[in-house]
C-alpha cells in the first residue's frame, strides 16, 4: 500500500511539469505552424530542413559520425531487398506498384492519408499489407525486416520531397488528428512519460547514451536502421518500443491510436523533406 | 489412564485446536492468493479497457502465478497485491491524463 501511495505521489509530481504553450491554435494548419515555430525558436541554429535528421541536427559530434557512416549506409541491404520485393510479382501476377499512385514511386510523402471510404487513417505500412491481402497474399509483420525493407525502398524513391499530408474537410479526419495529438501528449507507462516528454521537452538532451530527437520531422527518416537493434525498424516498431521503454504495454502494431499518432506527427511536419531510410545509433 | 495424564492430553488437544485456528493453513493461503489474484486481474483488465496497462503490472501478475505454482502463497499474495496497486495507479494515470495532457500542448 505504501508503494502504491508513493507511486501516486510521484505521478502527481511529474504531471505538474511546466507547460510549453506558445500561442493559441485555431485549426490544424495553425497548430502545425505553432509546432514548427516552437522548434525553430528553441533551436535557432538548426536549419528547418535539418530537423528531419533527428539527433544529428542536435549534436555536432554525432553528426560527423553519421556523415562518415552514410558513405556505406547500414540500411543499404534493406534498400536492395526492398527494391527486389517491390518488383516481384504476387502469385496472381500483380505487384505492389499496382496498388499505388504513380506505381508507388515517389509517393512516401503522402502517407499517412485519410481514407474517406474506410473512414480511417491509412499508413504506408497498412497500405502495403492491404495491397498484399487484396492480391491474395498473407500480410507481413509490421515490426520485422520485410516491411522495413519495402518502406525503405519507397522512402528512398521519395527522398527530398516535402511531406504533403492532407487533412480533408471531414470530421472523421479531424477526429483522427485530435486523437493522434492527444496520444502524443498523454503520459503513460510506469515512468509517466509522454512522447512529448522526450521529443518536445527534451530534444538534444541525453537519455542514457542517446541524444533525443526533436518531434518536428521525426518520422521523415522512417524506416531507420538502428545500431541498438542491429537491424531495420518500421514506424510500428519505433512506437511499440517507445511504449515498452517507459514501461507501458504497447498496443498492437497499427492500432488506431498509433495510426492517428503517425497522422498527427506527419501533418505537423508538412513541408519538411523525406529523408528515409535513416540510420540512428 | 491417570487423571493427570487425561488432563495433559486435554490441554494438548486444546492447544492443537487453538493453534490450528490461529495459523493459516495451506488452503487458507491459497484462497487468499486466489482472491488477491482475481482482484489484480480485474484491475488490470480495467486498465486495459483504458488502453493503459503497465509492463510492471504484467510482471507482478506473472510473478504471483509463478510463486503460487511453487506453493509459496505468501509471495504469491504479495505479488498479486503489488500487481493490483500498479494496475490501479495506471488507471489513475489514464483518468487524470484525459485532461492533463493539454498542459503540455504546443499552441
Amino acid at each position: 500500500m505504501m508503494r502504491a501511495a508513493g507511486l501516486l505521489a510521484l505521478l502527481a509530481l511529474l504531471t505538474a511539469a511546466p507547460s510549453t504553450q506558445a500561442a493559441d491554435a485555431a485549426d490544424p494548419a495553425a497548430e502545425a505552424k505553432a509546432f514548427r515555430e516552437f522548434f525553430v525558436k528553441k533551436f535557432p541554429q538548426v536549419k528547418l530542413d535539418d530537423f528531419v535528421n533527428g539527433p544529428y541536427s542536435m549534436n555536432e559530434d554525432m553528426r560527423r559520425q553519421w556523415e562518415e557512416k552514410e558513405e556505406f549506409p547500414p540500411y543499404q541491404f534493406a534498400l536492395d531487398a526492398g527494391k527486389e520485393m517491390f518488383s516481384q510479382p504476387f502469385k496472381n501476377g500483380k505487384t505492389y506498384a499496382d496498388c499505388f499512385d504513380n506505381r508507388g514511386i515517389g509517393v512516401r510523402q503522402t502517407y499517412p492519408m485519410f481514407d474517406a471510404t474506410a473512414g480511417k487513417v491509412v499508413t504506408l505500412e497498412l497500405a502495403l499489407n492491404n495491397c498484399r491481402e487484396a492480391n491474395g497474399e498473407a500480410p507481413l509483420s509490421y515490426v520485422k525486416d520485410e516491411m522495413a525493407s519495402l518502406t525503405a525502398y519507397m522512402a528512398f524513391t521519395s527522398r527530398g520531397k516535402a511531406m504533403d499530408i492532407k487533412l480533408p474537410d471531414d470530421p472523421r479526419a479531424r477526429a483522427a488528428f485530435e486523437t493522434g495529438k492527444q496520444y502524443f501528449y498523454t503520459r503513460r507507462g510506469q515512468l509517466n512519460f509522454s512522447c512529448a516528454s522526450c521529443h518536445v521537452q527534451s530534444p538534444g538532451e541525453r537519455i542514457r547514451a542517446e541524444v533525443l530527437a526533436p518531434a518536428l520531422g521525426i518520422l521523415n527518416a522512417m524506416p531507420i536502421y538502428r545500431s541498438e537493434w542491429s537491424g531495420m525498424g518500421t514506424t510500428s516498431r519505433r512506437f511499440t518500443t517507445c511504449n515498452s521503454q517507459i514501461r507501458g504495454v504497447p498496443l498492437e502494431p497499427q492500432a488506431e491510436e498509433y495510426r492517428d499518432l503517425e497522422y498527427y506527427l506527419s501533418y505537423v511536419s508538412n513541408g519538411l523533406p523525406v529523408s528515409g531510410p535513416g540510420a540512428r545509433p | 489412564m491417570s487423571a493427570s495424564t487425561r488432563l495433559s492430553m486435554r490441554t494438548l488437544l486444546a492447544v492443537t485446536l487453538l493453534t490450528a485456528g490461529a495459523l493459516p493453513t495451506r488452503a487458507d493461503s491459497e484462497a487468499d492468493f486466489k482472491a488477491a489474484f482475481v482482484a489484480a486481474e480485474k484491475a488490470e483488465k480495467e486498465a486495459g479497457a483504458l488502453r493503459n496497462q503497465w509492463t510492471t503490472t504484467e510482471a507482478a501478475l506473472a510473478a504471483a502465478k509463478k510463486a503460487a505454482s511453487a506453493g509459496d502463497f505468501d509471495a504469491a499474495v504479495a505479488s498479486a497485491k503489488e500487481a493490483e496497486a500498479l494496475a490501479r495507479a495506471s488507471m489513475f494515470q489514464a483518468t487524470s491524463e484525459k485532461e492533463r495532457w493539454k498542459d503540455l500542448e504546443i499552441r
